[in-house]
């Protein structure tokens, strides 16, 4: 096999200078300059992470004031679920991915796609202001009537930057679902659309229907702070549970903008390091959208003893469990896919099986919270905060470096050392595990969430805990110094060095500024590995 | 949806019928109904939403794509305030069948 | 063109479902306010006047007509026609704006402003408050999106004085017209949902 070229003109070399970045309309642009900006939160949201971990390794409070330590859980929460994971892999790998993928030249608005990242700046810089000026300690949540008559820190301009920053998360799923209906090139099904589109269009769907609730929320919120109306306040006839209630509407769903991308990471990957198509591919498809409509059906689990209804709390709990059924049916398929597959065991694959361990246990975990008698027990324990971060972390953030691992070669052209990789796979996995097992244990121990100290007894699993976030944050950093040193050193990719199927694999890496030199026309069934073999290169 | 060109009659038509109901659900809110007059002003208003909807936003010649994201929509917001009145409207009823007020008020 | 046009039109729907969404938090607070405090929202929209109420539905209803009228007239390629019916819908617009104007002006004389200044005596003040909240948020909210379709239609109205419309390419205008629409129905809801609460156990 003879070393691949690196293409002369691609879009990265298309035009230069500052002013052809910051008012491009190529989608692959704005998915770097979202890669960077969102790095950037994700840098900052894990500072935050690391300042709680280290008050925690003592059980007194001898590192951060109370105050201080409620400041570090909020602006870690902000920051990571709006900042970094809601628009991780839609805005990033989503934004790259998705015209290629389905043949196209561009999004369908390419202006409205650079516009969303403008938006999601000026969101970011809000809240950043908001950090820089003593930041907020409501909790991500802005419980009511706490943040609207208590709270004497930057409620305001957190809660303007979060509102703002939704309407990026629209805009781009938006975007997205008109670019999926009208841009497909000639032959391309709905059938034959990789599983990772499916996953999108979910994904977009609630965007689009969930966001505006919290937008309009956080605006009542903020309304309710600045003038001292009562819409949500107990002492002036308002109710505090509407408020949970409008909130979680949106923001249940939210988990599955984080994780339905992360999914169709996984499905793609599964299939090609199996060499297999994926098995049951409708389910797998439709599966996706049943996640995004069951999971407006549930918010209610987050507030089961805050004072709803016996009735409504068995409807939400029943309805909680139903939605594992999709998840469920994803995740067999994938294990069915990988039977009896020839499996290569690269490094983005090691990060699969690292979110499939992962997902399984926060999902299982989630049905003790769906139960309405388990929950009672550990409703706002540690118990929780493992299983919402084996969700998250362990099962968005793993998909989403399984997926940078894997398209990296695409987006810049480059591999990057293939064994530092599969390091950085094992550290995230153990690092991940040590941080967030203990925390299963501390929670069903009766530790609660949201405070500084805690009595002598926890400190064995606290101490684990924050080791394993050191061991995390070395598996986190490394692929940052060596993703950058492949720009210039890393060894030229080639078209398709997985031997993967799709059209992403057919154009060069990097690719054209307008992604193919002729529009493709598709004729083959999706991820047909049998037929296609498996040629790298 | 794009060249289809509706006669200036069918405007005229329902403008008309858009200022009948206007009228009507004035008329109507100065008539004890009992508990029907919330019910009714929201059913008249339903009806001058889906004549706007149909006729002036062309839904009724426009794509099903079209009409599906016009009832997903509305889908959605249905589910917002069911499962939301959900809790409201069933607080004090226990699992067991006992019943306390239908209404919570603080 | 075809294709662009028809993906400028599937987004603007979508863009609309989200609004539905938008708005529909608020609704979601009004309904349930509306249950719980039935007496004290049948009072607080006493406080409304029907009258001005009725006239601004008028003439909002009239400018969507307006509006479908500048919308058939760019599809038929009649430029200065499509000019006229959205300047024609632009001064409908002011007049509602300007008769809100005048609702909220009094609000404020009459010290019913939601917040420090609020007066307002009888065992409901703090449900009433909550009322006039909602009726304020909901109320502002459209008259926002009102003053952003001000600016879409001097905008539209630009492009067809200059001659920019045919029968092939009319988008823009379909767009306009299909916010605009939009914006009607929301005012649709809101006014039986906040002037005509309970008026006949309340009459004068
Ligand atoms: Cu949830």
């Amino acid at each position: 096999m003879t070393t691949p070229a690196y293409p002369e003109l691609n879009y990265l070399n298309a035009t230069h200078g500052i002013r052809s970045w910051l008012l491009t309309k190529d989608h692959k642009r704005i998915a770097l300059l979202y890669l960077i900006s969102v790095t950037v939160f994700f840098g900052l949201g894990g500072m935050f992470a690391g300042l709680i971990r280290l008050e925690l390794t003592t059980p007194a409070g001898d590192l951060l004031a109370a105050d201080t330590y409620n400041k570090m859980f909020t602006m870690h929460g902000i920051v990571m679920i709006f900042f970094f994971l809601i628009p991780s892999i839609p805005a990033i790998l989503g934004n790259f991915l998705i015209p290629i993928m389905i043949g196209a030249k561009d999004l369908a608005f390419p202006r409205i796609n650079l516009l969303s990242w403008y938006i999601y700046i000026i969101g970011g810089s809000f809240t950043l202001y908001a950090i820089v000026v003593g930041g907020v300690d409501t909790g991500w949540t802005f419980y009511t009537p706490y943040s609207t008559s208590a709270s004497n820190t930057n409620v305001l301009p957190t809660g303007i930057g979060i509102f703002i920053t939704g309407f990026s998360s629209i805009l781009t799923g938006l975007n997205f679902i008109v670019t999926i209906h009208r841009m497909r090139a000639p032959g391309l099904t709905w059938f034959r659309l990789p599983l990772f589109v499916w996953a999108h269009y979910a994904t977009s769907l609630i965007q689009i229907l969930g966001t505006p609730v919290v937008a309009i929320t956080v605006l009542m919120l903020a309304a309710e702070r600045a003038f001292g109306i009562g819409i949500f306040n107990p002492a002036l006839g308002g109710d505090p549970v509407l408020f949970q209630h409008l909130f979680w509407f949106y923001s249940h769903p939210a988990v599955y903008i984080m994780i339905l991308p992360a999914m169709g990471v996984i499905s793609e990957l599964v299939a090609c390091f199996s060499r297999k198509p994926i098995f049951g591919y409708s389910f797998v498809a439709f599966s996706s959208l049943a996640i995004a409509v069951f999971g407006f059906l549930v918010w209610a689990h987050h507030m089961f003893v805050a004072g709803i209804s016996p009735y409504a709390a068995m409807v939400f709990s029943f309805l909680s469990f139903a939605v594992a059924i999709p998840s469920a049916v994803k995740t067999f398929n994938w294990a069915a896919t990988m039977y009896k597959g020839a499996i290569w065991l690269a490094s983005p694959m090691i990060f699969v099986f690292g979110f499939l361990g992962l997902f399984t246990i926060g999902g299982l975990t989630g049905l003790f919270l769906a139960s309405l008698g388990t929950d009672i027990h550990i409703h706002d324990t540690y118990f929780v905060v493992a299983h919402f971060h084996y969700i998250m972390v362990g099962g968005a953030i793993m998909g989403y470096l399984a997926g940078i691992h894997f398209y990296w070669p695409k987006i810049t052209g480059r591999m990057y050392p293939e064994a530092w990789a599969k390091f950085s796979a094992l550290a995230v996995f153990v690092g991940f595990n040590l941080t967030f097992f203990p925390q299963f244990i501390l929670g069903y121990m009766g530790m609660p969430r949201r405070y500084h100290t805690y009595p002598p007894e926890f400190q064995v699993l606290n101490v684990l805990s924050s080791a394993g976030a050191t061991i995390l944050a070395v598996g986190y950093s490394i692929p940052l110094i060596y993703l950058l040193w492949s720009l210039k050193y890393g060894k030229v990719a080639g078209n398709n060095p997985w031997g993967a199927t799709g059209l992403e694999w057919k154009t060069q890496s990097p690719p054209l500024t307008e992604n193919f030199t002729e529009t493709p026309i598709v004729t083959e069934e999706p991820y047909d590995y049998a037929r296609q073999g498996a040629h790298v290169g | 949806m794009s060249g289809h060109v509706s006669p200036k009659s069918m405007y005229f038509t329902i403008f008309g019928a858009l200022m009948f109901f206007t009228a009507l659900t004035v008329g109507v809110a100065f008539v004890d109904l009992g508990h029907l007059n919330f019910p009714v002003a929201l059913a008249i208003a339903i009806t001058k939403a889906t004549l706007v909807i149909l006729f002036f936003m062309h839904v009724i010649h426009s794509s099903r794509l079209t009409k599906l994201i016009v009832a997903t929509g509305f889908f959605f917001l249905l589910i917002l305030f069911g499962l939301t009145m959900t809790d409201y409207l069933t607080r004090g009823i226990q699992p067991n069948g006992q019943k306390g007020s239908m209404i919570t008020q603080h | 063109m075809v294709q662009q046009k028809e993906s400028v039109t599937l987004g603007m729907w979508v863009f609309l479902a989200q609004e539905v969404m938008f708005f529909g938090g608020l609704f979601m607070a009004y309904l349930l306010y509306r249950v719980w405090y039935p007496a004290a929202w049948a009072e607080g929209s006493q406080e409304l006047d029907v009258m001005l109420g009725g006239i601004n539905t008028v003439v909002l209803i009239g400018s969507s007509l307006t509006m479908a009228f500048a919308v058939r007239c760019a599809q038929l390629g009649q430029n200065k026609a499509t000019r006229n019916w959205l300047l024609l819908t632009l001064v409908l617009g002011l007049v509602f704006v300007v008769i809100k104007g005048f609702e909220y002006y009094h609000k404020f004389e009459m010290h019913h402003i939601p917040g420090a200044d609020f007066v307002f005596h009888g065992p409901n003040a703090d449900q009433i408050q909550i009322f006039l909240s909602l009726y304020f948020m909901m109320t502002g909210l459209h008259a926002l999106h009102m003053l952003i379709g001000f600016g879409i239609l001097a905008w539209i109205a630009g492009m067809a004085h200059k001659g920019r419309f045919s029968p092939e390419y009319y988008s823009h205008v379909e767009m306009a017209g299909l916010y605009w629409h939009f914006v009607d129905i929301v005012w649709i809801f809101l006014f039986p949902l906040l002037y005509l609460v309970d008026r006949v156990h309340h009459v004068g």
